[in-house]
């Protein structure tokens, strides 16, 4: 096969590429289906359901037909139409969901069982027997179903996200929108055009016809080279904008290095566009005429083989037929003789019909069948009787035109029928705010109106802006007028396609008409009528129409459809952006973890922030032998571990002890100066948000503390309280959790070791007590501040220091500290010794839990209006007898498990005899064996009582002793000594 | 989407985050008589208008204001923003 | 008409003439015992219990629009009864149990597909939550099993197990969990209702309420006024709005919540996948399509539509956990009318208006409550009483302080 003359492809260079390993050459300008059309090739590929052979059908981003997988290895991308995969050097594709060579089908046997898979069929059989549904109709249909397929591997390109903002942003690159861009350009006003073909121009590259007396194709290179010379325009090439979002912010994919052998540098980016003003100008996509076995490869539409022909000089066969509706088709049949193409027929149902050049009129006739096994190569025409056979290896389809107005229903505002344009056009209203259609989307069918219409509609964009914009000189173009003379469906017996893709036939539309499924989204859902790749834009508008000829109602009557984004498809990865992997979330990092990091810690997330888990030593060989030594060495000499996760806020103002005595259960404004107070947070439903402590610096300033995972939302919380429950106390509020280290210094030789770095403070246990508070200095003058809080149950301390000064001061402690037993604690050992100690944390503070349950129900002031308060008093909550008891295994040896639910012993165990569960459970170094804590039915009074701990899901049941929660120390001696 | 932010202009949604009903702003008197079936009232039941909502958002990754922005559920667009502070103190007088 | 294979063939080998309307499209009566509002998958199932298995008559279903045009039209189909609190579980696994035997029973294929629902564990504390929900669910009759990674990793060896920021450490299956072809579930309950003589009345919108004396007498609708016995109202995302004609005020907002389907691919994932670490769950269709969600947009919504941020966050979820779909491509999406209820647990109660019951408050997990939905509803309309699996999901449970507040994010309904 030679290529025609002219066209838009630079002949000086040959591009390689392969198709199912056979190599062929194309040109740069050319894509996959240009240039496979002209080597000749007709037969790309597989239909769905009946794996019927499929060719190229259309020249642009509708097409259903023309899926492959493109590129190899993990780089492969099932699903490409290769109607906008532009060629490159070594390009590879293979042809998709077949079995066996794709001439050859196997699955294709699906095609002569075809009257077996009629509409809705398998919601009628394959119940029987049961369990053959998952062991093998299933899997059958699975295997046998999807498209492509995916290479399991991950994906390895990158992926960007940009915000671009504009005053107008030009949606399509053609007649309607180059003069849009045009007119709003050359006033100043910043605009974003954005087109999703790699070459300006839309319609007029795919035309003969002149603009002026020029080709229309120098008109475009004249017009974007203005356009490029604008600093003001930016053009976005190979960019569709797919949806249509609140307030002016539109999704946009640009694709970076498609078009390469490999990116080179991203292979994507989704642009998030927000715009003043938006002009869609995305054109219209052609309709076919459905007829029997108007499915082969080489019937495709009209408007796309005049596409190739002028802009890729392609032309897939010697003999053409056209069958058309209207005066479009026509306009074909003349181009591509005037380019030297043989037009075997041009077939027009209108008696009327006249020709546009010299070719054999068919009129008042239509396309009654097809022949061609792998590609069309003959056409039946029938006028009133007798058929007639032609030869042609390619037949062009000329329906009329739909407008393209996807992004304007993309609010869900339904398009309306017009009986003049014999199309959906955009509602006048209940599209997107400051969102108007021009050119061909908007009906303005031919080349000067599309022109005028864009250049109006950006004039009329800006003067709603209160800018004004001169209308350009516009070049005179076709008036041609392509009046639409719809032809649903030539009627007959055989099967003729409406959704090629999904093989959706005239019959299956007839048959859901009769089972009643005729609201059009019953229609689309029993027949499965544009769910495929192509979601319906060559299939749709037809499909409503036929249903309408069926119900004897008119289109409007029978139903619209709407569209959602994304206009076409949109890859998982972009959208995704680069957050993916390692970066998926943002990483925050402890003060100390620097020092951390360099003695061996393990880290282990904890929400965003990396925690020192444990810090293993040599010669130990599993983490409990490390966490059993990290927690006797804290309760033996001292511990220290970095606490800075925990939040922090600072609450200044004259009013900070009345508000946080709103905030918190228990009272804060008597909290005195220098003196710490446990806080217990709740909802306004009354349930334990949170809790920490209040430290009291000044008369008119605390610092409170909160749990790891609350700081943001508990903050929050406390923004909301103070800005919109009680406006008009005097305090103010912030976050100071990365602004101070704070690390806990815990055990019998705390007070030792601190009084090896303050500086002159006196912390004896008169001068500083259990529970107080002080700002101070260490290290020689450095700021800080030290609480006398205890979550291990020893001697311990919080110190903080300007977060800067974190890694220095844990290393300093550490070092001070070594004669005293100085050690690294991380996040387990915290936990062996707050479950050690009987304090709750997040297994415990759930969400669920009452201020009941954890045994402070008397915290909860009555005296007091203090978020919560009040629905705690609700007859559910107090009747809650779950209360945090301590576990401990019978036999020693026993695990004890989180998760287990607690029964009494010999019941029966389901739902309604469980009594609790275990919250939290370690291997206690201290008690000798592994101990929980946990919420038990009326569990106060149960101490001493052995119960069950089932654990079903690992087969497990243990018998546990109820024991008081506080292993440690229960009198709290150790803390205040 | 885009929020009107009182003081600081229009600002992307996502640095914002949202509550519910600025229903939310009267909160019972929890001292008062009848206090828990008002409290029933404020914590739980909603008017949930399809149409003009009055709704607190908190401008999070911002300058941390909550604001009460007025806002059509049905087609989301958004009539108006102010400080949920001014609005509460407007309230109290 | 009995559904066959045999039928299929015997109609595809004779064109196809004889199959009938899955449904009548009848006009609706002057008055019916049961007037159910929504013909949507909660309604229908209502409506198809009380005719079948309740052996009430007189009964008709009220649609807006078209028959599952509401959630059951626009879901990810994942039905599993994996719930931690006893006010759910037990009536999520009765719900299982149907699906069990649901198409047998209305003789419709709806494509229940046992694959398995695979919720991943990324911390300690999430295995420890997740321990204990498996055990709730072994305890309520349900089947789960506790995986490691080694067995997550073979289960599902293309997730992101070497480059995560949350690696993944285990994971809570439920084998008898899966999917269903949700608009299946609709037409075999909707074909089921109508074969028990049902009126099934689209393009009828309820407009009003006639009540009297602190009774409901009947409905205004957009096709006139029809008597009713009893009323029930299951309305999802419209909760709010239609229990407002009847003087209410509901513990629900209405939300949008997005989800997504992705090209048709050759089968990728058998089963269920939940992220544990991000907005992110997927399974794929029979078709081939990857069908998922997230989170919810968290904003009050009637418009059926979100916006891009939280389609941005879910293809990072996506992304961050199997690698592999980077180059998959996202097909359609589309937002559903969530009715978000204040504790994230339906309600199925009679109201304080006489004959008036309320089935509602579903947030985004109405789909795979369907049958026990439609059962619980009907056995509470005809007998009056309360389902035993649904006696805790009461109106009047936040006033009394009964809340079931399974994931415990309190009173903010976009938490749940």
């Amino acid at each position: 096969m030679t290529r025609l003359s002219g066209g838009l492809i630079d002949r000086s260079k040959t591009l390689r590429f392969s198709f199912n390993g056979q190599g062929y050459t194309g040109h740069p300008g050319d894509t996959l289906a240009s240039a496979l059309l002209a080597n000749g090739v007709r037969l790309v590929g597989r239909s769905f359901k009946y794996h019927r052979p499929r060719g190229i059908f259309a020249a642009g981003s509708e097409e259903p037909n023309a899926l492959v997988i493109l590129r190899g290895g993990a780089r492969a991308e099932p699903n490409t139409r290769a109607t906008v995969a532009e060629l490159f050097e070594g390009l590879e594709a293979t042809s998709q969901n077949h079995v066996g060579p794709l001439g050859f089908d196997l699955l294709a046997v699906n095609d002569l069982l075809s009257p077996f898979f009629a509409a809705g069929f398998y919601y009628k059989t394959f119940m029987w027997p049961k369990v053959f549904w998952e062991k093998l109709y299933e899997p059958m249909i699975r295997r046998a179903a999807g498209l492509g397929a995916m290479s399991m591997q991950p994906d390895p390109d990158a992926y960007d996200k940009g915000f671009l903002h504009c005053d107008l942003l030009v949606i399509g690159g053609g007649a309607a929108g180059l003069a849009a861009a045009l007119t709003a350009a050359r006033s100043g006003v910043r605009v974003i055009l954005a087109d999703e073909d790699f070459r300006l121009g839309g319609r007029l590259l795919a035309e003969g016809e002149a603009l002026g007396d020029r080709p229309a194709p120098d008109w475009v290179a004249e017009a974007e080279a203005e356009l490029v010379s604008l600093p003001n325009l930016r053009i976005l090439r190979r960019t569709t904008v797919f949806g249509a979002f609140d307030h002016g912010i539109y999704g946009a994919v640009e694709r970076v290095g498609d078009h390469l052998p490999t990116p080179a540098t991203v292979r994507q980016t989704l642009w998030r566009i927000t715009a003043k003003r938006i002009i869609l100008a995305a054109g219209a996509t052609e309709r076919h005429i459905p007829f029997a076995n108007n499915d082969r490869p080489g019937i495709m539409l009209a408007g796309a083989l005049r596409a190739y022909v002028h802009r890729w000089a392609a032309c897939p066969a010697d003999k053409v037929a056209i069958f058309t509706s209207n005066d479009d088709g026509h306009r074909t049949a003349a181009d591509l003789v005037a380019k030297g193409v043989q037009v075997t027929a041009v077939i027009d149902p209108r008696r009327d019909a006249k020709a546009l050049g010299q070719y054999p009129l068919f009129a008042g006739s239509v396309v009654t069948d097809t022949k061609g096994r792998l590609g069309l190569s003959h056409v039946q025409i029938t006028r009133d009787a007798a058929p007639v056979w032609i030869k042609a290896g390619v037949l062009g389809v000329a329906g009329g035109w739909n407008p393209n107005l996807h992004l304007a229903s993309h609010h869900r505002g339904r398009p309306e029928w017009s009986e003049a344009h014999q199309a959906f056009l955009p509602a006048p209203a209940g599209g997107p705010p400051g969102l108007t259609v021009a050119g061909a989307a908007a009906g303005q069918g031919t080349t000067q109106a599309a022109l005028m219409n864009g250049a109006e509609a950006a004039r009329a964009a800006l003067a709603d802006l209160g800018i004004s914009a001169n209308l350009p000189d516009l070049p005179a173009a076709s008036d041609a007028k392509g009046n639409q003379h719809p032809l649903w469906h030539v009627p007959g017996k055989a099967r003729a396609w409406v959704d090629f893709q999904n093989d959706v036939t005239v019959k299956d539309i007839k048959l859901a008409h009769q089972e009643n499924m005729r609201p059009v989204e019953h229609l689309k859902r029993w027949t499965t009528l544009g769910m495929a790749t192509d979601q319906g834009k060559t299939a749709n508008v037809t499909a409503l129409a036929v249903m309408a000829e069926l119900t004897g109602q008119s289109i409007p009557q029978t139903g619209t459809t709407i569209f959602r984004p994304p206009y076409t498809p949109v890859s998982m990865a972009v959208l995704g952006g680069g957050d993916t992997g390692p970066h998926f979330r943002p990483r925050r990092l402890t003060p100390s973890h620097e020092w951390a990091a360099a003695q061996g810690a393990v880290f282990v997330e904890v929400g965003q922030w990396m925690r020192a888990q444990y810090f293993p030593r040599p010669g130990e060989t599993t983490w409990r032998q490390t966490v059993d030594r990290e927690v006797l060495a804290t309760r033996a000499g001292v511990g220290i571990c970095d606490v800075t996760t925990l939040g922090k806020v600072d609450v200044q103002g004259r009013d900070a002890g009345a508000f946080l005595d709103r905030l918190y259960a228990n009272p804060m404004a008597s909290l005195k100066v220098g003196m710490v107070r446990y806080g217990l947070m709740l909802r306004e439903d009354g349930h334990v948000y949170d809790d920490g402590t209040c430290a009291r610096l000044a008369e008119d300033h605390y610092v409170v503390t909160t749990t790891t995972a609350q700081a943001g939302p508990v903050y929050r919380h406390m923004e909301f309280a103070r800005q919109c429950l009680w406006p008009e106390l005097d305090v103010q509020l912030i976050s100071t959790t990365d602004a101070w280290a704070q690390f806990s210094v815990a055990g019998p030789n705390a007070r030792r070791l601190l009084e090896r770095v303050v500086d002159g403070f006196d912390l004896s246990n008169e001068a500083f007590p259990f529970m107080a508070c002080a700002p101070l200095t260490v290290c020689g003058g450095l700021r800080a501040r030290l609480f006398r809080i205890s979550f291990s149950g020893e001697l311990a301390y919080e110190l903080a220091v300007p977060a800067r000064y974190g890694n220095a001061l844990m290393a300093r402690l550490v070092q001070v500290g070594a004669d005293l037993g100085a050690t690294p604690y991380g996040t387990e050992a915290l936990g062996v010794m707050r479950i050690e100690k009987g304090h709750a944390a997040g297994n415990e503070l759930n969400g669920q839990t009452t201020a009941q349950m954890l045994g402070m129900g008397k915290m909860v002031s009555a005296k007091k209006d203090a978020i919560g308060t009040v629905m705690t008093r609700r007859e559910g909550m107090l009747a809650e007898t779950r209360a945090l008891v301590g576990l401990q295994p019978v036999d020693p040896a026993d695990p004890v498990t989180a998760g287990a639910h607690l029964f009494a012993e010999g019941v029966a165990q389901d739902t309604w005899s469980d009594q609790g569960w275990i919250t939290s459970a370690c291997f206690s170094p201290h008690v000798g064996s592994a101990i929980g804590l946990g919420f038990l039915a009326s569990g106060t009074t149960r101490l001493g009582e052995v119960i069950v701990a089932a654990n079903p899901l690992e087969g497990k049941s243990t018998r546990l002793r109820v024991v008081s929660p506080h292993f440690v120390d229960p009198e709290g001696g150790r803390l205040r000594d | 989407m885009l929020i009107p932010h009182p003081l600081l202009g229009p600002r992307d949604a996502q640095e914002f985050t949202y509550l519910g009903d600025a229903s939310l702003l009267n909160r019972p008197d929890g001292m008062a008589e009848g206090a828990l079936p008002a409290f029933c009232d404020y914590v739980y039941l909603r008017d949930n208008p399809a149409g003009i909502h009055r709704e607190l958002w908190f401008h999070e990754q911002g300058d941390r204001s909550w604001l009460v922005v007025t806002r059509n559920t049905l087609t989301h667009e958004i009539l108006g923003a102010e400080l949920a502070r001014d609005v509460a103190l407007r309230r109290q007088k | 008409m009995r559904f066959s294979g045999f039928r299929v063939i015997a109609e595809a080998l004779t064109g196809h003439k004889g199959w009938k309307p899955l449904w009548r499209n009848p006009d609706p009566q002057p008055a019916y015992d049961y007037v159910i509002v929504g013909g949507g998958g909660h309604g229908l199932a209502t409506a198809y219990y009380l005719a079948k298995t309740f052996r009430q008559a007189r009964i008709a279903v009220l649609e807006k629009g078209w028959l599952g045009s509401g959630n059951i039209g626009r879901n990810t189909t994942i039905i599993r009864s994996n719930y931690l609190l006893p006010g759910n579980e037990p009536f999520y696994e009765f719900s299982m149990k149907l699906w069990e035997g649901l198409e047998q029973e209305f003789n419709f294929n709806a494509m229940v597909s046992q694959r398995g629902i695979l919720n991943l564990i990324h911390t300690d504390g999430q295995r420890d939550a997740y321990r204990r929900r498996g055990n709730a669910m072994l305890l309520a009759g349900a089947d789960a099993e506790l995986l490691n990674r080694d067995q997550v990793r073979e289960m599902a060896p293309y997730l992101n197990f070497d480059n995560a920021r949350f690696p993944i450490k285990g994971g809570l299956v439920q084998r008898r969990a899966g999917t269903a072809r949700h608009d299946g579930v609709a037409w075999g309950y909707a074909r089921g209702a109508d074969i028990h003589g049902v009126d099934l009345i689209q393009n009828c919108e309820v407009t009003g309420f006639r009540i009297e004396n602190g009774r409901v007498l009947g409905v205004e609708t957009s096709r006139g006024y029809i008597g009713a016995g009893k009323v029930g109202v299951a309305v999802a995302g419209s909760s709010s709005r239609v229990m407002a004609m009847a003087g209410m005020r509901l513990p629900i907002e209405s939300h949008v919540l997005q989800a997504f389907v992705s090209e048709g691919l050759k089968p990728l994932i058998p089963g269920v996948i939940t992220f544990g670490a991000g907005h992110f769950y997927v399974s794929q269709s029979d078709k081939g399509g990857l069908v998922f969600g997230g989170d919810i947009d968290g904003y009050n919504s009637y418009a059926q539509r979100g916006n891009l941020p939280v389609i941005e966050d879910v293809a990072e979820g996506g992304m961050a956990l199997m690698p592999m779909i980077g180059r998959a491509r996202l097909l359609r999406t589309w937002g559903g009318i969530m009715d978000m209820s204040m504790d994230g647990t339906p309600i199925i109660d009679k109201t304080p208006v006489e004959g008036l019951f309320l089935n509602a408050g579903w947030c985004y997990g109405g789909f795979k409550a369907t049958p026990a939905s439609g059962y619980a509803f009907a056995h509470l309309l005809a007998t009056g009483q309360t389902h035993d699996t649904t006696r805790f999901m009461r109106l009047d449970r936040f006033e009394r302080g009964h809340v079931i507040d399974e994931k415990g994010m309190g009173a903010q309904p976009n938490l749940h």
